[in-house]
């Protein structure tokens, strides 16, 4: 089995996986980062987002392999230490989580869309998260918070 | 109220957020076992065929394959059914055997029929493609007209596809009723089936302890002790001290997770046959084709009316489809849930509804969010609606003629419910007021200049929640109580746990609830731990479903506080030397009234924990109290949806520019949690009118089996809302809530259908089904125009 190496939350870090082992399996099964969630098996609902070299990405659509060598950060490596990411602090103010389950890819994409368009308006706040679902919320909750992290981040 | 105000009323942050938001929840998926194996469970391909045989050599010789196991190796008992419901002519409901892995015949695509299990997940999938399943498929019944007219047979042992012919009122009397009315309309309904889609997808850890002879199940559960009682009682024979189920942090249910699933109960079995833990999750390919869906009802309705437009009689057909086998709840949706609701907020005197239970060559139907009440509002508002166009009246004033007053509480409906508050008037006022309905005709004629066609439609509605009264349920045909469990325990050095049987899948219960031990027992949230989800540390509980938590769980919890401070009264007035009858409670602190002795709530619960000289004979040491709350009575959540849509004519694509909802749930504990749970069910209402549709081919194989086929609304898809309470108080609980976990669902898709209705109304579309899509709108204007051109 081939061996990859990367660096997930500032930490190096390798194991064996198999040829077809997602980076999302390997992030869950080999590292146990169980905050990154798998929701579906058709890259649509975007419960497993992580930042691979600064981008939000589905960490579903790419093989472990084709991470070497690259930096992610995941859902656990958000926060400073006991601080949270101001975009977490600004989904707890505004209640923009229910379940749970979706909001770490939420957040992850969140975060990125507040680095590239730090002015985003609603509409391309709502278009942004195409590739996040929740079933929960209506969305409603989950604007407010990224309209506050806009002022905070 | 401790300072900061953290008691009912207040907005407080909710408690679970930072372990969510940190990625420390912990869900079933995310719980590894030492040792843990894998399960895969391999399905039907077919919608209906016999099995002549399964041949598992190849598999079982896969590499890392430990067993596989079918039908024929898991001898258990079929997974039960909850509630039973009777035929009109006396006779219980077919009820066919539902065998967790399929024995002779697959019912459905989707139907398990063999589970691999491997030292890893890959393989045991694998090794599932070398299963040879001899099917001889079966020509496949898929409509609910064709299972009732047709020969071919779900379950051949019962001889028909009917499950019940259930009945609720006197069809003479109404038919003599119909004969006298000034005006009758008539609406054909169909409600849309839907796939529930919580976020996590079904989960389960099965494990076998070979020392202690005990089972433990992890599962994604909204009842973990309903789990327990109906798996180990009825499936596997395996009593409850030696089975121990889990629901840890669960992503969703919306109905979804409440049934007891052939995973759980196949995981379990096994556990002890391959001497591991065994894990299966499911991926959501399998959520589509094995969890139960929801909806799908064929109906046909009319209304009598006087010349006023006042209601004097409504008569309702209904088919409903039950899929392949009856899961947990599903017989008491279409009668219980669903006809007793069809008074909704009008003070129509008699009601009459026929519901046909139907058996398809689909997967189960069962509860989703609203379960049956979605069914009658929608029926009721689309009908409301047409009979105001047909009057000539205003979709107000018709609405307005027909209101149950709001002195007219408590009020019995004709359809066994008796309602104790609301004020349906007040709804629809403040409701059209935040919608700004006066500037509709200008917004309207805006739209128009630039091509497009705008509408409003309205949906006033009321559901029953907080289920339920345990005599009534009873005396309907569940097979269990529908109470709620509590304990609370109080902790030497004054901080508290709550047990609680209310399950949180995103309810946000662990803070809700901690606001009401704030407010009674005058602590801060620190101080204050919910537990909840494991049959181990929980007494009992029914679960989490019906809009219940607060109105039952809640209410346990509120009993049991009341045991704890009526006990710690006893022990402040024996160390103060005191009477009991002396002793006040407030804000967390014992006072001998009339003086300035005190004791903290802390130091009463260091006291009974170090019983130096308690007189035995008539106080026991510790503060630890438990309660069981039957609500006297359902709960009436209520309210008016008011939605404003922009359609345009070239694509029929339909637009949201405004959705208004005025709720009454009762008093409110948290607003934002509230408010929350609204938008999260107005989002679920508009995806079913909108873009949800669950569609089968003639052959029974699921067309929308993935989220590349079936639409689920995305934030683009939707506006932001406008989320209003007006209340009234629950009149039969202490706390006087009602329950808001489901209204925005069951009032929002007729407001919505209305609207788009009321949109092309001048283009002489006078019907829409649900989801009223792109295409479907299009068609629809389309086929409308040869009539509109014609008048």
């Amino acid at each position: 089995m081939p061996t990859v190496s990367m660096t997930v939350n500032g930490k190096k870090v390798s194991g064996e996986v198999e040829g077809r082992t997602l980076l999302v399996q390997f992030l869950r099964e080999n590292l146990h980062l169980t905050g990154t969630h798998v929701g579906c098996d058709t890259s649509q609902c975007g419960a497993c987002v992580v930042h691979v070299n600064g981008d939000s990405m589905k960490s579903c659509t790419l093989l472990a392999v084709q991470a070497e060598g690259a930096e992610v950060t995941t859902i656990e490596g958000l926060a400073d230490g006991d601080t949270l990411h101001p975009m977490q602090e600004a989904f707890r103010d505004n209640h923009g989580l229910q379940c749970g389950f979706c909001t770490p890819g939420m957040v992850m994409s969140a975060v990125d869309l507040v680095k590239k368009n730090p002015k985003a308006s609603e509409h391309e706040i709502r278009e942004w998260l195409e590739g996040n679902i929740c079933r929960c919320t209506g969305y409603h909750n989950i604007v407010k918070s990224i309209q506050q992290a806009q002022q905070t981040m | 109220m401790p300072e900061g105000g953290t008691g009912i009323g207040a907005a407080v942050k909710r408690v679970e957020d930072k372990r969510f938001l940190t990625g420390r929840g912990n869900y079933t998926d995310d719980i590894n076992r030492p040792n843990q194996t894998y399960a895969y469970i391999l399905r039907s391909p077919h919608a209906h065929a016999s099995i002549n045989g399964v041949d598992t050599a190849a598999a079982t010789a896969a590499p890392g394959v430990l067993a596989v196991f079918t039908g024929a190796d898991m001898e258990t008992g079929g997974l039960p059914c909850g509630w039973q419901v009777h035929s009109k002519d006396g006779s219980p409901m077919h009820e066919p055997v539902h065998p967790p892995l399929a024995k002779g015949k697959v019912r459905h695509v989707g139907d398990p029929v063999a589970v691999v299990i491997a030292e890893t997940y890959a393989q045991a999938k694998d090794a599932a493609e070398r299963i040879v399943v001899d099917y001889a498929t079966l020509p496949a019944v898929v409509g609910m007209n064709d299972a009732l007219s047709g020969t071919t047979l779900v379950h051949d042992e019962i001889g028909t596809n009917l499950c019940y012919d259930w009945e609720i009122g006197d069809e003479a009397q109404i038919d003599e009723a119909f004969a006298k009315a000034h005006h009758v309309t008539e609406i054909d309904i169909v409600n849309n089936r839907l796939i529930p889609n919580a976020m996590e997808p079904r989960a389960a850890v099965g494990e076998y302890d070979r020392a202690t002879d005990e089972y433990t199940l992890f599962t994604t559960s909204q009842n973990p002790h309903v789990i327990r009682l109906l798996m180990g009682a009825f499936v596997l024979s395996i009593p409850e001290h030696k089975l121990r189920v889990v629901a840890p942090d669960v992503g969703g249910g919306f109905g979804s997770k409440i049934y007891h699933y052939a995973e759980e109960a196949i995981v379990t079995w096994a556990a002890p046959r391959v001497g591991r833990p065994i894990k299966w999750t499911a991926e959501r390919s399998e959520s589509f084709i094995s969890d139960a869906h929801g909806r799908d009802h064929i109906s046909k309705a009319k209304m009598a009316m006087d010349s006023e437009g006042k209601f004097l009689a409504l008569k309702v057909e209904t088919k409903a489809n039950m899929g392949a086998y009856l899961s947990t709840f599903a017989p008491c949706v279409p009668t219980y849930l669903y006809a007793t609701l069809l008074a909704g907020v009008y003070s129509t005197p008699l009601i009459y509804c026929n519901v046909k239970a139907v058996f398809t060559n689909t997967v189960p139907v069962d509860a989703y969010r609203g379960a049956g009440r979605p069914e009658a509002t929608y029926l009721l508002e689309r009908l409301v609606a047409k009979c105001a166009r047909e009057m000539g009246m205003s979709q107000t004033d018709i609405r307005r003629a027909n209101f149950i007053p709001s002195d007219a509480f408590p009020y019995q409906t004709p359809v066994a419910l008796q309602y104790d508050s609301g004020n349906y008037t007040a709804t629809l006022d403040k409701a059209e007021a935040a919608h700004d309905v006066a500037g509709f005709a200008a917004r309207k004629a805006e739209s128009e200049a630039k091509g497009m066609r705008r509408g409003i439609g309205y949906s006033t509605y009321l559901e029953a929640c907080g289920i339920a009264p345990s005599a009534v349920v009873g005396s309907l045909g569940a097979r269990a109580g529908l109470y709620e469990s509590a304990e609370v325990r109080v902790h030497p050095t004054g901080s508290v746990t709550i047990f609680t049987g209310s399950h949180s899948h995103g309810q946000g219960h662990e803070t809700t609830f901690a606001q009401l031990v704030s407010e009674r027992l005058g602590l801060p949230m620190d101080n204050i731990e919910i537990s909840h989800g494991d049959t181990n540390k929980v007494q009992f509980g029914m679960g989490t479903y019906g809009s219940r938590s607060l109105a039952v769980g809640g209410e346990a919890i509120m009993k049991a506080m009341d045991k704890v401070v009526n006990k710690a009264k006893k022990i402040a007035a024996h160390i103060m030397e005191a009477s009991e009858s002396d002793i006040e409670f407030k804000d967390g602190t014992f006072t001998v009234a009339g003086t300035d002795r005190s004791m903290a709530f802390g130091e009463v619960a260091l006291a009974a924990y170090v019983p130096h000289n308690f007189p035995h004979d008539e106080l026991e040491p510790g503060l630890d109290e438990k309660a069981f709350y039957d609500p006297l009575n359902f709960t009436f959540p209520g309210g008016c949806h008011i939605c404003e849509v922009e359609v345009d004519p070239d694509t029929g694509k339909v637009r949201i520019d405004r959705m208004t909802a005025v709720d009454d749930v009762g008093r409110v504990i948290n607003p934002m949690i509230v408010e929350g749970q609204i938008h999260g069910g107005l989002a679920q209402g508009i995806g079913q009118a909108l873009q949800e549709g669950c569609v089968y081919d003639e052959d029974g194989q699921l067309v929308t089996g993935s989220y590349m086929d079936y639409s689920m609304p995305r934030a683009e898809d939707l506006p932001s809302f406008s989320a209003g309470t007006e209340i009234t108080l629950c009149a039969h609980n202490s706390l006087g809530v009602k329950g808001c976990g489901e209204v925005g669902a069951i009032g929002s898709p007729p407001a919505v259908i209305n609207a788009v209705v009321d949109a092309l109304w001048d283009l002489g579309v006078r019907d829409m089904p649900m989801p009223a899509t792109s295409q479907t709108v299009w068609r629809a204007i389309r086929a409308a125009a040869p009539a509109a051109a014609a008048e």
